[in-house]
């Protein structure tokens, strides 16, 4: 039996503590009494992945098993999870390509020659046939690519349905060849709570106009968190959109999978452990690589880590209707993530790791630390956030003023034209936001090229405005400063002279929470 | 006698401040300017018509610089005599009374039908057309666009396409020229020294963005903010409908002028083509070298920096069949691959002019030059004794937070 989730209250005898900090992480040490919040241990994978998938297909969730729903003559669809998910990246087989074997074995069986594979990147950047082949596996790869597997165009003007409205007058409208199949089969990796569920098929496919309905500020202020979708306006809205998409006759079987906390591979094994618990050799593996990340130049050190592939275990496999799928899917996370902590403190402090579900493959530029830092990791709560109202935040990142120009250019003019006149998300949305996700040129790019949608840096910060309305305070210690300061934060060079600049704020002996992670941890905050 | 700068020729001095020009800070103030302190003859009145001025304040110009530093072309030698004075930007006093012209014309103004008393405050128009010159009207001269003509070689003085150019009028950078009755223009005296200098380039601007012709709703983009660019910002503002204005700017200082002066968006040079991109919603390509230009663009562009690499952005952003325009002295080539293909019109502009209604650019610069924004734009006054530390400071104006640097070549 793993252990479950833990709070440590810093001693005398505790010792420094791991803190990511981007490309690079190192020991920091925490004023006493600061309470470090680390996931339970990682739950054990399941042995037979195969067996586990076998029976979810045959014995679905409030759903006919699949093989009765797959008929010669049908059109089918099977739709997966993008490359920004899990992260990092795990290693091959990654358990989409296990899972959709499986399905299309069953499809051959039953004579189902209609068959397309889409990814769902909604208004993510393409993937490039190389990812996509990482991801199902060079035998579908090799059956599919390029006519019939591909990525999600929601700038296709022939390629997407309009469904409807919900009766918030939330417009539907999704890919035209999943909605008019007989059948879309999900194939989904939940990492954190708030994927998964109706975010599949009513986000991962949707077309700009339909992702407004949910993607914008006045929504994402009142999604407390987005990581706790029965408490997120973003997850109601997608379940309404799920529900009129199943009212409209749209058929989706959703296999849901679920990842154990295993995310750092031998070499960085220390990442994954509870600092007092390192053996000698994690001491020594600690020390040489951070020696060597440290002396790697800065594109050796990027490459090393875009290398990193996580040795996950598969902790669930669930198929069937979304609603109960989901809830399962949930339960799983749940048991590896949450870890119940009582009440708010007035710092909260992260290490914000090399990767988010962006930068695949990419850089982490500024505006996606601050998505990562203010709006997945701030997230990462139930009940109520870790720092109380007007509390600060503390991150710990480099913050490069760095981009991707491929991948990334709306981002570019974002940053030098939008946040040098504001950083208010409500004004940034009002004023800007339609002039960026109908420019041609971003649009030409998003469709032919490898670019993340005009629009995509707007949600990325809006993703941040829960945070910054709870937040009095952010800083950014070892951050690149202009860059910091562009968007409206603080820098201190060390953590001390943070909390020395927090005092302003929380006084001098303010209480203190570290989320320590990766790997992932969601605080239950009583 | 007469305490003047003298520019004199000295083909060493000019080809050692070509080579370094620009380059090395305080070089060209050095021992290699082909610029002297003298005591010099007074100028003298050559014919009826001209009277003698005493100059108030001068400014320093780009294209002053261009020729101290050997960037401009060899195209204007025969255009100039040695030695001159230089300094067209002049405001000053009148020691003589300017008598009534002879044949003032129906609607001459006032200053031409009654003259002028010594004493009256005056700004010059530098250009040294077909009446100083005694020679009938060319057709330019004609037509009332004097900054045309095509006599500037002949007649009653030298070769000098300007006041300043010149080695028989004198200039604004000695404390006496002469100057024609068709130079000068009256100033209010509510309009004070300091504002009144800057007449001269704010009616060259005034006259650059009548010669873009621009319509209500276009965009434009202005490249470059030192004088000539914001002073063409001023001048679309006050006498256009443009839909937006960008200035590309280098420096903080100009960056503040040119947001007080109404810029839409003001951009630093290495985000303007981005920039650009954005607010016209063009299509952005990448060559192999050189700078990256935009399919689609903004409908009129201006150089103002006399450099290649703002002739070249300017070129690269203006859509097909758009216009650009020469605001300053062009000081190097650029690429015209754009002008062919994108079809673009490059227009020149020099000096000033009239408008279509025969107003006066002048007339239209001293109306501005009252109202506008300017305080704090001449930002140093020098003595002529001072002039190495006034040309390092014009040189390095942008860098230095400074705008326009003059001479007040009365003092000591
Ligand atoms: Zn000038
Ligand atoms: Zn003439």
């Amino acid at each position: 039996m793993s252990r479950p989730g833990f709070v440590l209250e810093v001693d005398e005898r505790t010792p420094p503590l791991i803190v990511h900090r981007g490309e690079g992480f190192g020991l920091e040490s925490f004023p006493l009494g600061t309470k470090v919040l680390y996931p339970p241990d990682s739950l054990p994978g399941i042995r037979d992945v195969g067996g586990a998938i076998t029976a979810a297909l045959d014995a679905p969730l409030d759903s006919e098993p699949l093989d009765e729903l797959l008929t010669a003559g049908m059109a089918l669809t099977i739709v997966f999870d993008d490359i920004s998910i899990p992260l990092p990246q795990m290693v091959t087989p990654d358990i989409r390509q296990r899972v959709i074997e499986a399905v299309l074995e069953r499809a051959a069986a039953a004579g189902v020659d209609d068959v397309e594979l889409i990814a769902a990147n909604a208004l993510h950047r393409r993937m490039t046939p190389a990812e996509l082949q990482r991801m199902v596996g060079e035998r579908v790869f090799r059956s599919f690519w390029p006519d019939h597997l591909r990525n999600h165009d929601a700038e296709d003007p022939d390629g997407l349905t309009h469904i409807g409205e919900t009766d918030q007058g939330e417009t539907v409208e999704i890919n035209r060849r999943a909605a008019s199949s007989d059948l879309i089969v999900y194939v989904n990796v939940n990492l954190v709570p708030m994927s998964g569920g109706h975010k599949s098929v009513p986000v991962g496919l949707a077309s700009y106009r339909s992702l407004r309905p949910h993607h914008n500020v006045h929504t994402l202020q009142r999604s407390r968190s987005f990581m706790d979708p029965p408490n997120s306006a973003m997850h109601h809205s997608y379940e309404r959109m799920g529900t009129l998409l199943a009212d409209s006759g749209v058929r989706v079987f959703t296999i849901e999978t679920t990842l154990n906390n295993d995310t750092f591979p031998k070499e960085f094994a220390f990442l994954n452990k509870r600092e007092w618990e390192w053996s000698l050799r994690d001491q020594a593996s600690y020390l040489a690589a951070k020696r060597g990340n440290d002396l790697a130049p800065a594109g050796l050190r990027r490459k090393v880590w875009q290398r990193v592939a996580s040795p996950y275990g598969v902790t669930g496999v669930n198929a069937g209707a979304t609603g109960p799928v989901h809830e399962r899917t949930l339960a799983s996370i749940h048991r590896q993530q949450l870890v119940e902590v009582e009440g708010q403190s007035d710092v909260l402090v992260f290490g914000l790791p090399f990767i988010c579900p962006y930068n695949v493959n990419s850089i982490m530029n500024p505006i996606l630390v601050m998505c990562l830092g203010l709006g997945y990791y701030f997230n990462m709560y139930r009940n109520k956030p870790p720092v109380r109202e007007g509390g600060t935040l503390i991150l710990f990142h480099p913050t490069p003023w760095e981009f991707h120009q491929v991948h990334h250019p709306s981002y570019v003019d974002f940053f030098d034209e939008v946040l040098s006149e504001t950083t208010d998300p409500a004004t940034i949305e009002t004023k800007f936001e339609q002039q960026y996700a109908t420019d041609p040129w971003y649009i030409h790019l998003y469709r032919h090229s490898y670019a993340y949608h005009g629009v995509h840096p707007f949600y990325m910060w809006y993703w941040g405005a829960h945070a910054m309305e709870h937040l009095g305070d952010v800083i950014l210690v070892g951050a690149n400063r202009p860059a910091v300061a562009r968007m409206g934060f603080r820098s201190a060079s060390t953590f001390a002279d943070a909390l020395e600049m927090a005092s302003d704020t929380v006084g001098r002996s303010p209480s203190i929470t570290y989320l320590h992670s990766p790997p992932l941890t969601l605080a239950d905050v009583r | 006698m007469s305490l003047s700068l003298e520019l004199y020729r000295s083909r060493s001095r000019y080809l050692a401040a070509k080579a370094v020009g620009g380059r090395i800070p305080g070089a060209l103030a050095g021992p290699i300017a082909p610029l002297r302190l003298v005591n010099r003859d007074e100028p003298r009145t050559p014919a009826a018509g001209w009277v003698r001025v005493r100059p108030r304040l001068a400014g320093i110009c780009g294209s002053d610089l261009a020729t101290l530093s050997g960037q401009s072309s060899f195209y204007f030698s025969p255009l100039v005599s040695m030695p001159f004075v230089p300094g067209h930007e002049v405001v000053g006093e009148l020691l003589d009374d300017v008598a009534p012209a002879p044949d003032p014309g129906p609607d001459a103004p006032a200053s031409r039908r009654d003259g002028l008393a010594a004493g009256t405050r005056v700004v010059l128009d530098p250009v040294l057309s077909c009446g100083a010159r005694g020679v009938g009207p060319c057709r330019w001269c004609a037509e009332g666009q004097r900054s045309r003509c095509d006599r500037v070689t002949v007649g009653h003085v030298s070769p000098g396409l300007q006041t300043g150019y010149c080695a028989d009028t004198g200039g604004g950078w000695g404390r006496r020229l002469v100057a024609h009755r068709d130079q000068l223009h009256a100033i209010p005296d509510t309009l004070p020294d300091k504002r009144a200098v800057l007449v001269e380039p704010l009616a060259c601007a005034v006259h650059s963005v009548r010669r873009a012709g621009i319509e209500p709703g276009q965009s434009v983009v202005v490249v470059g903010a030192g004088t000539v660019g914001l002073f063409t910002l001023l001048a679309l503002r006050s006498l256009t409908q443009a839909a937006s204005v960008t200035v590309v700017a280098k420096h903080d200082r100009q960056r503040e002028l040119a947001a007080a002066f109404g810029a839409t968006d003001v951009v630093a040079p290495d985000r303007a083509v981005n920039a650009l991109r954005r607010s016209s919603r063009a299509f952005l390509l990448h060559p192999e070298r050189g700078t990256d230009f935009l399919l689609g663009g903004v409908d009129v562009a201006f150089e103002a920096t006399g450099a290649s690499s703002g002739l070249d952005l300017a070129l690269r952003t203006v859509r097909a069949g758009g216009r650009v325009v020469l605001a300053g002295l062009p000081g190097a080539r650029a690429d015209l691959t754009p002008v062919w293909y994108r079809e673009l019109e490059l227009v020149g502009a020099y000096a000033s002019g009239q408008s279509p209604e025969r107003v006066s650019d002048f007339d239209t610069a001293i109306a501005m030059a009252t109202e506008a924004p300017l305080d704090g734009v001449v930002s140093a006054t020098y003595p002529l004794q001072r002039w190495r530390e006034a040309i390092d400071h014009a040189f390095a104006a942008g860098r230095l937070g400074a705008l326009k640097v003059t001479f007040a070549p009365q003092e000591e």
